[in-house]
């Protein structure tokens, strides 16, 4: 019954994360310690629920890392790739080559020959993606210098496993038979399929794929449109395997081409799920291949070695920091989040163990220092936040606010039809940015026909939402045209991300009715400005003149909304309604009929100092 | 603390953006207690000024302060229409108009200018208080008591923060004296105004006097 074992499976794994991942949130320790504690609980020497197969599931969860590099292309523009070279290939470079010869030195030191020295070196320079990427993620620290440093790092060493994995057969101590691993071609055939496939991203991501993603949208049916996402990943995936590439840099090439298309935020909001899920999965994975036995057996060397990897790379990771100029806060969260083995380390000793590089005997033991050494970057980077942070913490230097922030999208515009766009052209000609969202295709055709940044996407969806930044952003602006709509966006903002000011475009007085009850302070109603600009002039038409009649619209828009606040709470009640309604009209010709600058002979008078000396002496 | 006198400041910088200096002096009294900042461009961006929002503002404190940047001998244009509108007949002087009579009066103004440009022999020819006679006259009419203005000269060339610093800190205590009534106006001088001589003024008694 291999359907029963699968579903069981699925179920250990499941309630696995949905029991640890919680508390270990609200213990403040973080998902990726959750996730490695339950690894370790239900696996082979905790309850024993899964056990071998876990090494298969492994290999499948490693598909999340591979999701994780698309996401993350996703958010790098080709241009902001461009401002990192200097970080990806100083930091990446000098992390690699620094921290692999100074494990070899440690290697020959506790006697290991020179090539496998070399080679546990270069394998354990590696760190793990999904550890540091998601830890800082999670933190909300991957916008960060130590963020951003981590990340060129972890690029760097993706892009590294290429000539690792060529490397590594020279170094073999005995010729190995390396049949099925790896395509057996001529170089230059291999090159020109790697430029070819790269390429082909390349060309199929900026031409093809727009007209694709188009098509899939127009029918309106979101499961297409997921599967679409994950047929791109999985085939650039396939695809990048076949030439011997890393899959994961390969979709990562294609996330960061994809990183200036429309459906970009539609995507990402499709494809994080599954990464998450996977990522979770790998976790506990992880967790679960611990062998706690090797531990047992001999406990100070595997400490040892732990300790040892951990201390090198973090004390790399250091000088590289401040070399680089970062601060030392940065500098020890950079340093933290990358101390640990990678998990492409299973995937080089398992090649290495194969092509006759490294002894089992060697590699089973290094794979379990790798392990614990994930383990343990949560936990340090606990300690870092508790302990040693708050020594660097600068106290906040009296920084001038410039009003605003130009870090991040600040502004998310849901809607950017007639009313959207004046309030997105205004923003933009101050030079704020924006994140737009529509969800008419043709209307974003044509938006980007005139040269504008518009995603597709329909704001009343929570991921959609999350992929376009609202957990960072500063405002919701929602322009829709359809009220209820409207009305269901600011209900999901207002609970799922509450630090967001919502304004809101309102159809008439019934729908800015209902906003008000919604809770949305900050309302316009589509047609009343223009309406009242018109009023004023038609009062000029009349004679009146014009600072007199701004300032009666003026007098007259004040009141009005006033009285739309107010009767917002009274709506429902219509004989309660229509007395107030005369009662606030009545009252608004008393005002205009006051206004403030009703100077009279008598105000003058008052001034005539002489004449009222004359008058009271006469 | 019950005693105490409100102030209201009413502040007036249509480009407030661009100046340090009344960015720090509104920050360093935005917490007092008894203070009301009153930010005339942020709460009239069209100049709609809220005539009876005002005049009850005005009843309910003791000291009156404008503090704004001397633009042309004067206050940028709201604070004009602010009088033009708010001071009413019937309200503040004239018949009847007695709401403001017995509250002080305090001008806060930063200048370009520095000190010895507003004099005889300077470019500007006339004293600061020469200059703020409208000002003065505006508040005797009214009733109210003037005070000595609070100025600082040649803001342009305050860039750093250590240079701005005694002014905002000065400024700070001049409000909580006058909020505390602790000010000894006998300290100054006819026709001197508050520049960096505060210590005259302020504080426990002036160790100078002693040497």
């Amino acid at each position: 019954m291999h359907d029963e074992s699968l579903f069981l499976q699925a179920f250990i794994y499941l309630a696995a994360a949905v029991v640890a991942v919680p508390i270990s949130n609200r213990l403040g320790l973080g998902s990726v310690l959750g996730y490695l504690i339950a690894g370790v609980v239900i696996g082979p020497f905790g309850l024993r629920l899964v056990g071998q197969e876990g090494e298969d599931v492994m290999h499948f969860a490693e598909f999340g890392v591979v999701m994780l590099l698309f996401l993350v292309g996703l958010e790098l523009q080709p241009s902001r790739l461009w401002r990192l070279r200097l970080p990806i290939l100083g930091m990446g470079g000098l992390q690699v080559l620094a921290t692999a010869l100074l494990i070899a030195a440690l290697a020959m030191g506790l006697g290991l020959a020179w090539t496998m020295a070399l080679a546990v070196g270069l394998i354990l320079s590696m760190s793990s993606t999904a550890i540091g990427l998601q830890s800082l993620d999670e933190k909300g620290l991957a916008k960060t210098d130590a963020g951003q440093s981590a990340f060129s790092v972890l690029l760097f060493q993706d892009i590294a496993v290429i000539p690792i994995l060529a490397l590594l057969p020279l170094l073999a101590y005995e010729k190995a038979d390396l049949g099925g691993h790896g395509p057996a071609l001529n170089p230059w055939l291999q090159a020109v399929m790697v430029l070819g496939i790269v390429a082909g991203i390349i060309v199929g991501g900026r031409y093809l794929m727009r007209p694709v993603f188009r098509i899939v949208a127009a029918t309106r049916l979101r499961e297409v449109f997921t599967a679409m996402a994950l047929l791109l990943v999985i085939g650039i995936a396939l695809a990048m395997q076949q030439v011997g590439l890393s899959p994961a840099l390969g979709t990562f090439v294609a996330g960061v081409v994809l990183a200036d298309n429309e459906y970009r935020h539609e995507l990402e909001g499709d494809i994080a799920p599954f990464k998450g899920l996977l990522l979770g999965l790998f976790f506990l994975t992880v967790g679960a291949s611990i062998d706690f036995g090797l531990l047992i057996e001999r406990p100070w060397l595997i400490l040892g070695l732990v300790v040892a990897l951990v201390f090198t790379k973090l004390g790399v990771l250091v000088a590289l920091g401040r070399g680089f100029r970062l601060a030392w806060s940065q500098t020890l969260l950079f340093g933290f989040a990358l101390a640990q083995g990678g998990e492409f380390a299973f995937v080089l000793f398992s090649f290495a163990t194969k092509a006759k590089v490294l002894p089992e005997s060697l590699t089973a033991v290094l794979v379990a220092v790798v392990a614990f050494s994930m383990l343990l970057t949560p936990l340090l980077l606990i300690a870092n936040d508790r302990w040693l942070q708050p020594r660097f913490a600068s106290p906040d230097e009296e920084r001038e606010a410039d009003g605003i922030d130009t870090s991040d999208s600040p502004v998310i515009i849901a809607g950017f039809g007639r009313f959207g766009q004046v309030v997105g052209r205004l923003l933009l000609a101050h030079r704020c940015r924006i994140t737009v969202l529509d969800h008419s295709p043709a209307q974003i055709d044509l938006l980007r026909r005139f040269g504008w940044t518009v995603f597709y996407g329909d704001a009343g969806r929570l991921d959609l939402l999350q992929a376009a930044g609202a957990a960072q952003a500063r405002l919701l602006v929602v322009a829709i045209d359809d009220p209820d709509k409207a009305l269901e966006i600011v209900a999901l903002a207002q609970k799922h991300f509450p630090h967001l000011a919502i304004l809101a475009r309102a159809q008439d007085r019934r729908h800015a009715y209902a906003l008000i009850r919604h809770g949305v302070s900050l309302i316009r109603r589509e047609t009343f400005g223009s309406a009242l600009e018109m009023g004023i002039d038609a009062l000029r038409l009349l004679g009146v003149r014009a600072h007199r009649a701004h300032r009666i619209a003026q007098t007259f828009r004040q009141h009005d909304e006033a009285a739309l606040q107010e009767m917002a709470t009274i709506e429902g009640d219509d004989a309660l309604v229509i007395a107030r309604s005369r009662q606030l009209t009545h009252d608004l010709e008393q005002l205009l009929q006051a206004d403030g600058y009703s100077i009279s002979a008598d105000n003058d008078q008052a001034w005539d100092v002489v004449a009222r000396r004359g008058l009271s002496r006469g | 603390m019950d005693n105490a006198n409100r102030i209201l400041v009413l502040f007036a910088h249509p480009a407030l953006h661009k100046s340090w200096v009344n960015r720090r002096l509104i920050r360093a009294i935005g917490d007092l207690e008894h203070v009301t900042l009153h930010d005339l461009y942020e709460a009239y961006p069209s100049f709609h000024i809220d005539v009876k929002r005002e005049q009850a503002l005005l009843l309910a404190h003791d000291v009156i302060v404008f503090q704004h940047p001397f633009y042309w001998y004067s206050s940028p244009a709201i604070l004009k229409e602010w009088q033009d509108l708010v001071l009413e007949h019937g309200f503040a002087y004239g018949a009847g108009g007695t709401a403001l009579a017995g509250k002080k009066f305090l001008s806060a103004i930063t200048t370009g200018g520095q000190q010895q440009a507003y004099s005889r022999s300077g470019a500007n020819r006339f004293a600061i208080r020469e200059l703020l006679a409208p000002f003065e006259q505006t508040a005797r009419l009214c009733g109210m008591d003037w005070l000595p203005p609070f100025v600082i000269h040649g803001t342009h060339l305050l860039r750093e923060a250590g240079q701005i610093d005694p002014y905002v800190r000065s400024y700070r205590l001049l409000l909580m004296g006058l909020r505390d009534d602790t000010v000894r106006w006998d300290g100054l001088s006819e026709g001197e105004y508050l520049y960096h001589n505060l210590e005259r003024v302020l504080g426990p008694s002036p160790v100078t006097d002693h040497a």
